[in-house]
């Protein structure tokens, strides 16, 4: 059922940032911003296509959390992936819940989209990436490693959920 | 690569610039649908794959065809929101922070 927006859509950038203001906080957060950005055709049609899942949830053991408990890239089996995941960023905690993992990593809506034939195939491997609020670790370390598990495990592409 | 985001903070998202995005008008936490619904959830992950597939140019924003619910129409307004009501409260939660990090009170 379509129907028309009950309103504009929420402009979280103003928002954070008054509320960073509103804490005492004078440096305002900068959002990264491309003026160039990549784009790749697909190689074959998406019914052909092995696609993958990466989330910005992370594990319910906290084991992505580095030394200097900086959350790090990470993985699971979507044939084992745990029921709960946390969920520990920023995101509307009043208004929702994150209780039901398909929310935020659709594994089963993936395996009901192959059985009805719009997609050829998942990756064996879902990716983490937990949001970490550093530009160049995303683009110098987490993108880039990511992207070579992506290849690893045969993706043709890849559905990105974030919070 | 070929990738598609669906998220729900559309100016954080177009701002930053991304090939595909799916935009899902709900409070953030849930870009995929609401929570136990599989038929909008299906469907929300249909529209990316077929936007994976129709877009022909970066920065191809489609919205997905859903609400929030409508017992909370008030949602909009409550994330992160400052108020005369709490802005005191604000700068203490902030003030607290600064003490635990050994730097020096705003308020």
């Amino acid at each position: 059922m379509t129907k028309e927006p009950s309103g504009p859509p929420v402009q979280y950038m103003k928002r954070t940032r008054n509320y960073y203001r509103a804490l005492g906080y004078e440096n305002d957060y900068q959002w990264a911003h491309h003026d160039d950005v990549p784009f790749t055709p697909l190689a074959k049609p998406v019914r052909d296509m092995t696609v993958a899942l990466v989330t910005t949830a992370g594990p319910p053991d906290g084991s992505n959390r580095d030394a200097r408990n900086r959350r790090q890239v990470w993985l699971g089996e979507v044939a084992d992936v745990p029921k709960r995941l946390t969920t520990d960023l920023a995101w509307d905690k009043e208004s929702t819940h994150t209780d039901d993992r398909e929310t935020f990593l659709p594994i089963d809506a993936m395996n009901r989209l192959i059985e009805a034939g719009v997609v050829g195939g998942l990756a064996r491997r879902f990716h983490g990436a937990a949001t970490d609020y550093s530009q160049a670790k995303t683009l110098e370390h987490d993108a880039p490693e990511i992207l070579r598990r992506l290849r690893e495990d045969g993706a043709d592409a890849a559905i990105l959920t974030a919070f | 690569m070929p990738t598609v985001i669906i998220g729900s903070a559309k100016d954080i998202v177009e701002h930053c610039g991304v090939p595909r995005f799916v935009f899902s008008d709900f409070p953030l936490g849930n870009p995929c649908g609401h929570p136990w619904d599989t038929d909008m959830q299906t469907a929300i992950v249909k529209l990316a794959l077929s936007v994976l597939e129709s877009a022909v140019a970066p920065r191809t924003t489609v919205r997905a065809p859903f609400e929030w619910k409508p017992e909370d129409p008030e949602w909009r307004g409550r994330y992160n929101r400052v108020t005369d009501e709490n802005r005191a409260q604000l700068l203490a939660i902030g003030d607290q922070r600064r003490r635990e990090r050994g730097q020096a009170p705003r308020g």
